[in-house]
């Protein structure tokens, strides 16, 4: 085979392979949606952050606004403290409240953000006040059964 | 007592065969470790004279090309079909693009591509280079004072290294578009949620880069056993055809025992913060 | 002669394994502008004797001169420059199966040289045209017959125009026709090109055409030399028998083997079906 020839086939490969790569990060990965913005980084501390992961991400009405960039734990308050940022398009109220839910049952967990009706926006290095943690199955389990327990021992008594 | 000495000189001679055979290996290892010093120092050739490695592109990625994208596409529906059964199970169908995606950009993709490639593109490599050296190629191109490790060797090694990544690419795409066509078209997996759960999850750094690292390690890995078994190969028909199963079957093993390794460095360290 | 021999080889011996010598004290010169013949039995050494000449193994004694240079002592790059002044025939021609006749010829032009596409072009022709094969120049060495694989071999091994030929066994495998080309061939390029060739063969008749003087090689030792005129004379055992092709003489046709009754009577399966056949009636 004549070397233009190979020289076109081989062209033609390396345009596809890095087409598919380039397709990996824009359409399947999310490099497109979050190194084009601008945006603004904003604390919450919570008591129970559950399964919540770097990169997770912030929605508000259910419109994802942001992602989670670090998570730490406060020495003093024994609490986590959550760092986002969100999308310089998206405004918020000061008093806005963050909670930690999941989509789904079993699905991953995110930030929702609920606006308030504070005036003053939010703004670079803010902390949310209120906030809702997560939601911990085991827990929610165990006070179920506490719960069955006592109503069933309240139940014998009156029935003695 | 006779018996006894007997058996103890039997499994003193199988110790004995056991080692040396160890030490065979261990001595292989370390010549097929100079072997790929020597080919990365004389590199120069292949990469000056970058049309060498061209043509070998050719031979090792374009003409891959067809078997990648057809068991891509295959590899993709087969993970829609099965995932939706599990996933709708526990009403969670729309995580349907997250799961092709990631089985097919961290595993399948680099793995499946690196063990297609190897019989492709490896085996016909090894079997060139130990028929080059059966036929006195490789010896007559020495006594034309060229270096034959230079001139053969590094340009197929150089062109493994550049098409592997660009073919499990090519895989993990097309693998997703056959996840696309199954799950959407056909099943009716809602499109948006399809593929906005993928790109929720998926990350660019931890997955899809991941992803080309692996397909790099395994590209390095299949040439260079590839290479060095064509080089090594006696210069007979049988040397030659137990090379080309030698290199399916060690670059085989190695992608598998690579990738272990690699997952275990790269997905649970990052993971878990 | 005045001028220097462009190979002399003292008392060289060599062995691939300590306990299996393949030569021992081996001494030739050859003079510039000859055809020598190295010629032998089949795994007599004479091969072995070829790459040692060409740098390719090591003499395990003795001093080995090729061009000058000391060749045993040089190392991989003062071989490699060696080896640019020298071309070789392989057994089989051993083309690059993978490039034209056209790519083949010009390999050495095109790693060695910086010489334009178009100088090039003319220079493989020059050299196709010498073994005739300029018409084949676009073919695949895949489509070539045995003795035009060798000719192309022959123009790619005198590409450079290099000052010591060797030819490893040039006659084998090549039907009658193909055979006197290559030996004319070989003839008639050491002498307009001024070169100086090394025949390693055991085809006697062509080998005696074409060469000046040829050295006898029997289990690693000089055994005769002298031109063809004398070797045909002479009264050495082994030459006359090589020469005149007997079957049995100082090589016999005999593999050394244990005595043979012993093989055949000592209790070996046909002795015992003798003796009970010979029981049983």
């Amino acid at each position: 085979m004549k070397r233009s020839t190979i020289d076109i086939w081989v062209g033609a490969f390396v345009a596809a392979g890095f087409a598919g790569l380039l397709f990996l990060a824009l359409k399947v990965g999310n490099l497109a949606s979050f190194s084009t913005a601008e945006t603004y980084q904003v604390q919450a501390k919570f008591a129970n952050i559950g399964g919540l992961k770097v990169r997770a991400p912030i929605k508000s009405a259910g419109v994802v606004v942001g992602r989670v960039s670090n998570v730490t734990f406060d020495n003093e308050s024994y609490e986590a403290i959550v760092t986002f940022n969100v999308d310089a398009h998206y405004r918020f109220p000061r008093d806005t409240s963050a909670k930690i839910l999941t989509s789904g049952l079993l699905g991953e967990q995110y930030v929702g953000l609920e606006a308030g009706g504070d005036g003053v926006m939010l703004k670079q290095g803010d902390r949310l006040r209120l906030t809702q943690s997560a939601v911990v199955l085991e827990n929610l389990i165990s006070q179920f059964l506490f719960n069955k327990a006592a109503e069933n021992k309240v139940e014998s008594k009156d029935g003695k | 007592m006779v018996e006894r000495s007997g058996v103890l000189a039997g499994l003193l001679q199988g110790l004995e065969r056991l080692g040396r055979g160890a030490g065979a290996k261990i001595w292989r290892l370390g010549f097929a470790a100079r072997f790929f010093a020597y080919m990365l120092l004389h590199s120069g050739t292949a990469l000056r004279r970058f049309h060498l490695t061209i043509r070998e592109i050719y031979f090792a990625g374009v003409l891959s090309m067809v078997i990648i994208l057809v068991s891509g596409l295959f590899v993709g529906m087969v993970l829609a079909l099965q995932g939706y059964e599990t996933l709708q199970r526990y009403g969670s169908s729309e995580a349907l693009g997250v799961l092709v995606a990631l089985s097919l950009v961290r595993e399948l993709g680099p793995v499946i591509a690196g063990l297609l490639f190897a019989s492709r593109a490896g085996s016909a490599i090894t079997a060139e280079i130990g028929l080059m050296k059966a036929t006195e190629q490789i010896a007559a191109m020495e006594m034309m004072a060229v270096d034959p490790i230079a001139r053969v060797v590094a340009p197929r090694f150089w062109a493994g290294v550049i098409s592997m990544p660009l073919l499990a690419g090519l895989f993990s795409a097309m693998g997703i578009f056959g996840g696309y066509l199954v799950g959407v078209k056909l099943i009716g997996v809602e499109e948006g949620a399809f593929w906005s759960q993928m790109q929720a999850s998926v990350d660019v750094r931890e997955d899809i880069l991941n992803g080309v690292i692996k397909s790099l390690v395994f590209g390095v890995a299949v040439t260079w056993i590839a290479v060095f078994e064509g080089y090594d190969a006696p210069p007979t028909a049988e040397g030659v055809s137990g090379a080309t199963t030698r290199t399916v079957v060690t670059s085989s093993l190695a992608i598998l025992a690579l990738d272990f390794v690699l997952t275990a460095l790269m997905f649970t360290g990052g993971n878990g913060k | 002669m005045a001028t220097a021999p462009i190979v002399e080889i003292d008392r060289v011996s060599f062995g691939y394994a300590a306990a299996r010598p393949v030569l021992h004290g081996v001494s030739l010169r050859i003079e510039p502008g000859s055809v020598v013949g190295i010629m032998g039995q089949s795994g007599c050494g004479k091969t072995t004797l070829l790459r040692i000449i060409a740098g390719w193994l090591k003499a395990g004694g003795g001093s080995v001169r090729v061009l000058g240079e000391p060749v045993s002592t040089l190392d991989s790059k003062g071989i490699f420059a060696l080896r640019r002044k020298m071309g070789m025939l392989f057994q089989f021609g051993a083309l690059f199966t993978d490039m034209t006749v056209f790519d083949n010829v010009a390999f050495q032009m095109r790693e060695h040289t910086d010489l334009p596409p178009d100088l090039i072009s003319d220079l493989v022709m020059m050299k196709l045209e010498a073994v005739g094969l300029r018409g084949a120049a676009q073919m695949m060495p895949a489509e070539l017959s045995g003795g035009m694989a060798r000719r192309v071999a022959l123009a790619r091994a005198v590409a450079l125009d290099p000052r010591l030929m060797l030819y490893d066994e040039p006659f084998t495998g090549l039907d009658p026709i193909s055979l006197g080309v290559i030996a004319r061939l070989i003839r008639t390029l050491n002498d307009s090109l001024g070169q100086t060739s090394i025949v390693v063969s055991h085809d006697v008749e062509e080998c005696f055409s074409i060469v000046d003087y040829v050295y006898f090689v029997s289990a690693g030792k000089i055994v005769g030399e002298g031109t063809p005129d004398e070797l045909r004379r002479s009264g050495e055992p082994f030459v006359s028998q090589f020469v005149r092709g007997e079957p049995d003489g100082p090589i016999p046709f005999h593999y050394p083997a244990p005595d043979y009754e012993a093989d055949i009577d000592g209790g070996g399966a046909l002795s015992s079906l003798l003796v009970a056949e010979a029981a049983g009636g």
